[in-house]
């Protein structure tokens, strides 16, 4: 998200000149949402009820929770940081939300404490990270690996197998629609109208600004300790809310639910233009590098390849989607 | 980050000593096994020991390919190591099938590939200038792919005898023969990085890139070298695994990428690269074995036991993972 920092064009100049000064680095989510585009292409050819807007709120509903989580995940590498723990904050904000909606009885008033409890878990499970790896120092690896061991290790302690429910009202509402909107699109627009008013923040400009060059916003005076914290924090509070939808989703717990998350979501980011290193970046690439890894998934299931080719050329698009996208970006 | 200064130096202080990261895993392997003893009398007898050594064998030997690349600095990890693993056992046990015969041929044929492997990830990261995490990242799932293709998910091929021997038995003074094999990567590795003219490049490129590249190394060579080290000593470790558990099954490796990583940093080399050793990383892969066992004896359910093995490693790197601070 820096496109805001560019000056824009006065309705003078040329288009050539526009083009001219047109610089991909600043817009790098603009390579994501031509591969996602021609993925949308592939996948009408080859599935053609895609375009039915029934068919393309599932799609949402299984997209979303990678969406949401390579949101969180953005801001941590924003920040030059990374968070290996997003899988377990799912898990356990998952199992956190359902056991507690079970045991209350699955009341409104249960269902309200289950939500804002999984929230706040997310958040908390954040913030802690922040705090080991900004301000006691330890490195962003090792360290949200160790404490995603030890979320994981609380889920299992939670719910030891998968199981209970949710009433039925949760997954009703969650696939039903609200004021005539499906749901789905109702968390879908509000993640993304609340990521656009961050965007415009003096957090995000700080966090630009730290992960692109820590040393100098530090010796500027900014507090890099208060925006890494925050991006973790950030970081939970987005894995819980996919955690949430997941609630809705299967209506049930499972404290090995979001294995695959932490590895994916990395992907997404980084389809999404985002540098590893920091600094550059925004979250519309991670929302567009989700749905590309949720299309790769659907195109090749609709291209009928025999079961066993399906994860060798999933393997093989992803790689050559991320190494193309680094690869142009680069230039 | 003062123990950095002193790992590649003479330590002279007490304090400069008792702060290196050799010492604290030492110490760490030491009380683990008191510990261990008191808790479950037996933890600590000869033949317990062995056992742990050798399970701590197959983690080291990895450990030393993701060593190289992370010495090799600019961000360098290999992620790809857990499917580098599960193919190399399954390569190597196919080209086996249980023949004693054949175990020089599968050992050189599961080598080439997983150097190869290793190589095109090299290529990645230095020509496309892909950050490593990202290759790798996307290798593991092309692997992971291929074991598919190659299996069909039914586990195949079969580990020799002799090999199986090797692994798990003893061949000299009640010592399995892997455990020779470890020390003698462990002498090797440590003569390659502080005796040889490329062991002191990887240093230099992970130090200080432009300084090496201005001081005529030739930096992208190096670096693809080192994925391919890292690919081969993880075919190596599959190959190991295959001797260990006799057959093999799609997500063998799994187990090891994370683990791999952290015992490099417990033995004392920053991810940042260009400080380090492999002595320390061999100190690290045992403490994380037995801290692994320590938690299975302790009996408690498994959530229990992740937990405590989550904190355990966040109490590892207050001691000495920590970063430089922010300074005016």
């Amino acid at each position: 998200m820096t496109e805001h920092a560019k000056t824009a064009p006065s309705n003078h100049t040329s288009l050539t000149q526009r083009l001219r000064s047109f610089d991909l680095r600043r817009h790098t989510y603009l390579l994501s949402v031509v591969f996602f585009l021609i993925l949308c292409g592939i996948n009408i050819a080859l599935q053609p009820s895609f375009l039915q807007p029934g068919v393309m709120v599932s799609n949402l509903s299984t997209f979303l929770p990678l969406i949401l989580v390579s949101i969180g995940q953005t801001y941590v590498i924003l920040a030059s940081d990374i968070d290996l723990s997003v899988g377990s904050i799912v898990s356990l904000v998952n199992v956190a939300t359902v056991s507690i909606i079970e045991g209350m009885g699955g009341t409104g008033g249960a269902i309200a404490l289950g939500l804002t409890t999984g929230l706040g878990l997310g958040i908390a499970a954040g913030l802690f990270n922040g705090l080991c790896v900004a301000l006691l120092r330890f490195q962003p690896i090792v360290t949200t690996f160790a404490t995603g061991i030890i979320f994981a290790g609380l889920a299992l302690w939670i719910l030891p197998q998968a199981g209970k429910q949710v009433p039925a009202t949760v997954w009703q509402t969650y696939g039903g629609s609200i004021l005539g909107v499906q749901t789905v699109i109702w968390v879908l627009t509000l993640a993304v109208i609340f990521a656009l008013v961050l965007a415009r923040t003096r957090f995000h400009h700080a966090l630009l600004a730290t992960g692109g060059q820590m040393q100098s916003a530090f010796q500027t005076g900014l507090h890099v300790l208060r925006v890494r914290i925050t991006a973790y924090a950030l970081s939970g509070l987005f894995s819980a809310l996919a955690a949430l939808c997941l609630v809705g989703e299967t209506a049930s717990g499972d404290p090995l639910l979001g294995t695959g998350y932490t590895l994916s979501s990395i992907s997404a980011v980084v389809l999404g233009g985002t540098a590893l290193s920091g600094g550059i970046g925004g979250f519309i690439g991670s929302v567009f590098g989700a749905m590309i890894l949720g299309l790769i998934d659907n195109v090749i299931f609709f291209a009928r390849l025999p079961f066993e080719y399906q994860g060798l050329v999933q393997g093989l698009i992803v790689l050559l989607a991320l190494a193309g996208g680094v690869f142009v970006s680069r230039r | 980050m003062a123990q950095t200064a002193q790992f590649n130096g003479s330590v002279t202080t007490l304090r400069g000593l008792a702060t290196r990261p050799l010492t604290l895993a030492l110490a760490a392997i030491a009380a683990m096994l008191i510990v261990g003893e008191l808790l479950s009398p037996g933890f600590a007898a000869p033949s317990q020991i062995i056992s742990q050594l050798t399970i701590a064998a197959l983690l080291g030997i990895v450990a030393a390919g993701q060593n190289l690349v992370i010495l090799g600095g600019r961000e360098g990890i290999d992620l790809s190591v857990g499917g580098m693993i599960s193919l190399g056992a399954l390569v190597a046990g196919n080209v086996m099938q249980a023949e004693n015969a054949a175990i020089p041929l599968a050992l050189a044929v599961t080598l080439a590939v997983t150097f190869t492997l290793g190589l095109a990830n090299g290529f990645g990261v230095t020509i496309m200038r892909i950050p490593p995490l990202v290759m790798t990242l996307g290798m593991y799932g092309v692997i992971q792919g291929a074991l598919v293709v190659l299996t069909r998910g039914i586990p195949s091929g079969r580990a020799a005898p002799l090999l199986n021997d090797f692994v798990t038995n003893p061949v000299l003074l009640g010592i399995p023969g892997i455990l020779f094999v470890w020390v003698m990567i462990g002498i090797g590795m440590t003569v390659f990085l502080r005796r040889t003219a490329f062991g002191l490049k990887i240093f230099a490129i992970g130090t200080n890139e432009e300084a090496a590249a201005l001081a005529g190394i030739s930096v992208r060579r190096t670096r693809v070298i080192l994925f391919g080290l890292s690919g081969m000593f993880a075919g190596l470790t599959g190959f190991l695994v295959l001797g260990y558990t006799g057959n093999v099954f799609v997500g063998v490796g799994d187990q090891y990428i994370l683990p791999s990583i952290i015992a490099v940093v417990i033995g004392g080399t920053s991810l940042a690269g260009g400080t380090g050793g492999y002595i320390g990383t061999m100190a690290g892969a045992v403490v994380l074995v037995l801290l692994q066992s320590i938690l299975t004896t302790l009996n408690i359910d498994p959530s229990g036991r992740q937990i405590v093995f989550g904190a355990t490693l966040l109490g590892l790197m207050l001691l000495y993972g920590r970063q430089r601070k922010l300074r005016m």
